[in-house]
């Protein structure tokens, strides 16, 4: 038997002249594809970037985003200011170095509040199946059913506005109106991927082994399910900071004197022929953020994704 | 039957609740029906299948695809998918306790420490994302809340067990680096890890190289030797359980057609299907022949038909087998058999 055994070995495994392979799993095997990949790096410093700015805009400049200069309202770029003045001659640099944190803020809590939510009811209505499936799925269709902007829209616009004026507090309106309106298609995938891995053996083995409901929920369902979740969920990041900026923009998100680059869009409007860096810089810095987390998802999934490789 | 609630010291099984086999008898299933309800109607997977298993013991379980014989570990384990099935009636006794009865959180304790089981495909049956050595130690952080670094030099020590080299190297290894050999070693140590009084083992070597099935059987008979555990060895094949089992109950249609001892039905079977199973082995000396195979196809299992199950398919079919269902009877002592003529055919 134990020659037998070590037959076995040296038929069916080579050991490649005493060199140990490195450990190879799906994490190290997609942190491999992620290093040799550019789109990556370049995602990762923008969304750097982007963070540092939102946790200390003082590191970027020390300006007052908030101090007026109305005699050199709508100065150029180059005139003593990187970015030139806005109408109220606020310093553009500035009011984008300080919108970064409105949008990073909305983006992550909205996108971890969906991802709590739509996740549980996913993995709920994939593991148990039938009435709680079809209840839960039946509840998402009616939410999917709506528009994010033009529920984000009437959601927002039917809150009172007493706590306008609490910072945290609008940006923790607009999030719960994203995250309540973006939660099913997060539903739909943990749903539709945990229903895949189910009736995968190693379940099945897990049970026969006396694994808890739970344990096999933590160990088995979820690490074989959260893939496609982390990616939906990266570039659906960049989604809710452009509908964060559209909310801005149209005056039922956050409000002034809050900064964000909505807001500061929608002032720039009115010199777009005569003073177009006005909305050029907050434009820039928007679409730099979403385009980061969006190609930040894009290299996630195909290292990911064995088949694109 | 002994059943202690076991308080004062707790009992390696950490289960509270001690099961002690009486006379050696682990396991008692007795008439047992299984039920799959779909929506084209009622599929009878198992239709009054009673058997007994002792400490020490190997039955072999032998049938074609569909004849219920994994359905019969599936609801042994109790991890059935209900619905769709349901088990009408019957008793699965361990150690005089019945396991259908027993309130479900009592039950899963007895899965691993209790009961245990072996799947068909090694490789699906490991958790893709985590180390072969993590998956095993859980077995005892799971079951025994032993730490991790203790529960992972135990896992060690199994690997070694079941004969993987190197252990201590490739503890950290993911299962697709392991051949399907090691993979069915690797679920065996997963199995045996807390020494279970019974050991059920699903197709253990379908998936394998002929020469690797041999290996994982030797290590399976050599294993249930030393723990003197209950093994009950589901398959297909006849040449399998050959050397490791000791008693045989074949089954077709979700019913047991013959019971024996494993040499006795090797060299007189007695029944027709059994016959016919044995005929078909492709055998060296009869090289340039045509095999012989049982014409047909197994019954629909919503539809068997009336009288013996088998008799579409079997030569020896009379009128009355397709009147009357044989019961399974004692042809000579210690020999069962499903078959009117059962008799002639152990004679012939």
């Amino acid at each position: 038997m134990t020659d037998a055994a070590v037959a076995e070995v040296t038929v069916a495994e080579p050991r490649e002249g005493g060199v140990r392979e490195e450990e190879r799993s799906l994490a190290s095997d997609a942190w491999r594809a992620l290093r040799g990949n550019p789109v990556f790096w370049v995602s990762a410093v923008l969304i750097a970037v982007f963070t540092l700015m939102a946790i200390w805009p003082s590191l970027f400049t020390n300006t007052d985003p908030r101090e007026a200069i109305l005699a050199e309202s709508r100065s150029r770029p180059g005139d003593g200011t990187w970015f030139g003045r806005d109408i109220q001659g606020y310093d553009i640099y500035a009011r984008c170095i300080y919108g970064a944190r409105a949008s990073i803020l909305v983006g992550v809590m909205t996108t971890a509040m969906a991802v709590a939510i739509g996740g549980g009811i996913g993995m709920i209505s994939g593991y148990l199946g039938g009435a709680w499936d079809a209840t839960f799925s039946r509840i998402g269709d009616i939410f999917f059913s709506i528009p994010l902007l033009l529920g984000a829209i009437i959601f927002l616009s039917s809150l009172p506005e007493f706590f306008n004026d609490n910072y945290f507090l609008v940006i923790m309106k607009v999030v719960l109106a994203l995250a309540f309106l973006g939660w099913p298609s997060l539903a739909r995938l943990m749903r539709s991927s945990v229903i895949q891995v189910k009736p995968n053996d190693y379940v099945q083995a897990a049970r026969a082994l006396g694994a808890s409901p739970s344990r096999i929920i933590r160990s088995h369902i979820l690490p074989n399910s959260l893939a496609p979740l982390i990616v939906v969920a990266t570039i659906s990041l960049g989604g809710y900071i452009a509908v964060e900026a559209t909310l801005s923009f149209l005056g039922i998100g956050l409000q002034p004197p809050a900064i964000s680059w909505g807001i500061d869009i929608s002032a720039a409007i009115v010199g777009l022929r005569t003073t177009p860096h006005m909305l050029f810089f907050p434009s820039l810095f928007l679409s730099l953020a979403v385009l980061g987390f969006i190609l930040m998802g894009d290299a996630v999934r195909d290292a990911l994704d064995p088949k694109t490789r | 039957m002994t059943t202690t609630q076991d308080t004062t010291t707790p009992s390696d099984k950490t289960s509270g609740v001690t099961y002690t086999p009486e006379d050696g008898l682990l396991l008692e299933v007795e008439d047992l029906y299984v039920e799959f309800h779909t929506p084209d109607g009622i599929a009878t997977a198992i239709n009054g299948v009673s058997f007994d298993l002792h400490q020490g013991e190997s039955l072999a379980i032998l049938g074609e695809s569909g004849s219920g014989k994994s359905v019969t570990a599936q609801a042994i384990m109790g991890i059935l998918d209900m619905p769709p099935a349901v088990i009408p009636g019957g008793h699965i006794r361990y150690c005089g306790q019945d396991l259908l009865s027993m309130p479900e959180d009592q039950r899963r304790r007895t899965r691993g420490p209790e009961v245990s089981m072996i799947f068909q495909d090694a490789l699906s049956s490991l958790n893709p994302v985590f180390p072969v050595g993590w998956q095993i130690a859980e077995m005892f952080r799971m079951h025994r809340g032993v730490n991790k670094s203790d529960a992972l030099e135990q896992a060690i020590r199994l690997m070694e067990r079941v004969q993987i080299p190197a252990a201590r190297d490739r503890v950290k290894a993911y299962p697709h680096q392991f051949s399907g050999g090691m993979r069915q070693r690797i679920m065996i140590a997963m199995a045996i890890a807390l020494d279970p009084a019974v050991l059920i083992a699903d197709e253990p070597t379908t998936a394998l190289d002929v020469t690797v099935q041999a290996q994982i059987m030797a290590l399976l008979d050599e294993l249930q030797q030393e723990r003197q555990m209950g093994l009950i060895l589901i398959t297909h094949d006849l040449g399998v359980v050959a050397d490791v089992a000791d008693r045989i109950a074949v089954m077709y249609a979700g019913r047991f057609v013959e019971k024996a001892d494993v040499v006795e039905l090797y060299s007189a079977p007695a029944h027709p299907y059994t016959r016919g199973l044995l005929e078909s082995i492709p055998r060296l000396d009869q090289k340039g022949q045509t095999l012989a195979a049982i014409g047909g196809l197994p019954p629909n299992l919503m539809r068997i038909p009336p009288g013996c199950p088998f008799n579409p398919r079997c030569r020896r079919a009379e009128d009355v087998c397709r009147r009357d269902r044989p019961e399974l009877r004692e042809v000579v002592p210690g020999r069962f058999a499903a078959c009117h003529f059962a008799e002639e055919v152990i004679n012939a």
